[in-house]
């Protein structure tokens, strides 16, 4: 758990962080949006010290973050900076393996865990192992500074806008991969990001900033539901909103009773998908099967439409 | 031009300058038209292996002393507790600059006596500065970013020196190193004005019996060692760039 209470940081007479206070459940994903400027990435380090709050606690676990010596704290909290900040001197399985190396981890399992995590992330060992970051394409070198970032285990992970150069069709297996890290090692997971839409498929809550100061701080059906302001409404994208509520929703929940013709939907696939899949193919109806391939039902368009207006 | 071409004319130097240290009386038909009434066209009053390994000698001791100097200074005035010296340190080393070298050989031979001593203090005091501005961009100019993830990693101080910060500006550094060296050689050879072991030795004897071709041998093996040595380092230089994905020159 993460609990952060009155924080507040300002350079001179600037405030770049205005009284911030919120809570992040443990082993939940909470993901900051906000304009360029707004405070995210000076939030986000002073998780970890490296930068000092002007005032205010923060706590993980119930415990101060100032009663371990900064370095200390920072190699418990994974981080992967803004723009990779890959060494540039170090291959890249040394640039992964640079926090066990640092808690002095032996040879072996650092090597084990520096394979695994370069082959969840599609890049062979041997051959992208020996490679230094230059030799990587910028898609390449954010997917080693994330392993780096999850290398050494960390309960928590802090992460700047960590998919921003990755092609939408990486990003998307990015997102799934981190996900399933959360869900298998129950990691607590902080991360900024421009983009709506990876906030809202990501994230258990939503924390909304603006120009240092935290707007709205909720789950995303309710960000989308009940904007706090028109900025949150503006960000959320007025004319988005319809089809970011279905998204958050699965196809198995929206089932009715019935049977329709053609290829079946799976049951855990996005109510967006399938909203998207019967305009696309002119029909009303969607069979809906489930993981054993069996049929549950059928979606249709009118269901799907009146999920998708504003909750009462 | 062909890529081979420059490492077959490096080859030939090193090839010729061996054998010229080791066996100059090969060459003495060479040199024998620059003498007059006879004279000697080998230097005779030593050996030239001896004085070309003692002259190395001088300023290796001389670069050794200059780069741990100027390297550390570097690093005590880019870390924050040291950050108000480094205007001080910056005219301290650009004074040692200003100073002829004559002029430190003449000031020091009265406190340190005749011999290699004042030249080491001159060869040391001269390269500092080289080193030390290289040293000062390479650890003043590194990637921000870099230097945040070192830090977001939980690199202490140290770790973050000696791991990143040191590392990235080597190359900087080394140009640093390359600069000095040279200028050393050069300056290796007033030093015999004041009796160290250098080949200023041949030079001078040549000056004051009006023998060229003392001069000329004396200042080839100087010149050769200078090419051979700066082009050494520029390729280590070059390595370490490129490794790190830096484009050069
Ligand atoms: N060390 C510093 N000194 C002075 N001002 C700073 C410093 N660091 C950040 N700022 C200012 O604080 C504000 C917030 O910066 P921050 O990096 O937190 O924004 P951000 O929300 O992460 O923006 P982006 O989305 O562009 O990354 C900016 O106006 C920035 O100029
Ligand atoms: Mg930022």
């Amino acid at each position: 758990m993460i609990e952060i209470e009155g924080i507040t940081k300002r350079y001179e007479e600037t405030t770049v962080v205005d009284d911030v206070s919120m809570v992040i459940e443990p082993r939940t994903l909470c993901v900051i949006v906000g304009t360029s400027g707004s405070g995210k990435t000076t939030l986000l380090r002073m998780i970890n010290r490296l930068v000092e709050p002007t005032a205010g606690v923060i706590r993980l676990d119930g415990n101060d973050n100032r009663s371990l010596p900064g370095y200390e704290l920072r190699r418990s909290i994974g981080y992967a900076i803004q723009g990779h900040g890959l060494f540039p001197h170090r291959t890249v399985a040394q640039n992964i393996a640079t926090v066990p190396v640092l808690l002095g981890w032996d040879k072996a399992r650092i090597k084990a865990r520096v394979d695994e995590l370069m082959t969840l992330y599609q890049l062979d060992p041997d051959a992208y192992g020996p490679r230094y970051p230059h030799e990587l394409s910028g898609g390449q070198q954010q997917r080693v500074g994330v392993a780096r970032a999850l290398a050494a285990e960390p309960n928590v992970l802090l992460m700047d806008e960590p998919f921003g150069a990755l092609d939408p069709i990486i990003r998307n297996k990015a997102q799934e991969d981190l996900l399933a890290i959360q869900k298998r090692f129950g990691t607590t997971i902080i991360l900024v990001t421009h983009d709506m839409e990876e906030a809202v498929h990501m994230g258990d809550k939503i924390a909304v900033m603006d120009a240092g100061k935290l707007v709205q701080y909720a789950k995303p059906a309710e960000i989308l539901a009940k904007p706090a302001s028109a900025f949150v409404e503006t960000l959320v994208g007025a004319s988005e909103k319809p089809f970011r509520l279905l998204s958050l929703g699965r196809v198995r929940d929206a089932v009715e009773k019935g049977t329709a013709e053609g290829e079946a939907i799976p049951g855990d696939a996005s109510q967006r998908d399938a909203l998207a899949e019967l305009l696309w193919s002119g029909r009303p109806a969607l069979p809906v099967k489930g993981e054993d391939g069996k049929p549950l039902g059928r979606v249709t368009v009118d269901g799907l439409v009146k999920r998708a207006a504003r909750p009462a | 031009m062909k890529a081979w071409l420059p490492s077959l004319l490096r080859l030939l130097l090193v090839v010729l300058l061996v054998a010229f240290v080791t066996n100059p009386g090969w060459f003495e038909p060479l040199l024998k038209p620059l003498t007059e009434n006879g004279a000697p066209a080998i230097y005779n009053q030593g050996s030239l292996l001896t004085l070309t390994l003692l002259h190395l000698r001088t300023v290796l001791i001389a670069t050794v002393a200059a780069t741990l100097v100027a390297v550390a200074l570097a690093i005590l005035v880019t870390r924050p507790a040291g950050a108000e010296f480094l205007p001080l340190s910056r005219s301290l080393v650009n004074i040692g600059q200003t100073f002829p070298p004559v002029a430190v050989l003449a000031l020091a031979v009265p406190a340190v006596g005749f011999g290699e001593k004042p030249t080491l203090i001159a060869l040391f005091l001269y390269g500092l500065l080289p080193i030390f501005e290289n040293a000062l961009t390479g650890l003043t100019t590194l990637p921000a970013n870099v230097i945040e993830a070192a830090r977001g990693a939980g690199m202490t101080g140290w770790q973050r020196l000696t791991k990143v910060e040191l590392p990235l500006s080597a190359p900087i550094i080394l140009g640093g190193i390359r600069l000095s060296v040279v200028i050393s050689l050069a300056t290796a050879t007033i030093g015999s004005t004041v009796a160290a072991k250098t080949l200023g030795e041949v030079i001078i004897a040549g000056l004051l019996s009006n023998n060229l071709a003392f001069v000329l041998q004396g200042g080839l093996i100087v010149a050769a060692l200078a090419v051979l040595i700066y082009d050494g380092l520029s390729a280590i230089e070059r390595y370490t760039a490129r490794r790190m994905g830096r484009e050069t020159e």
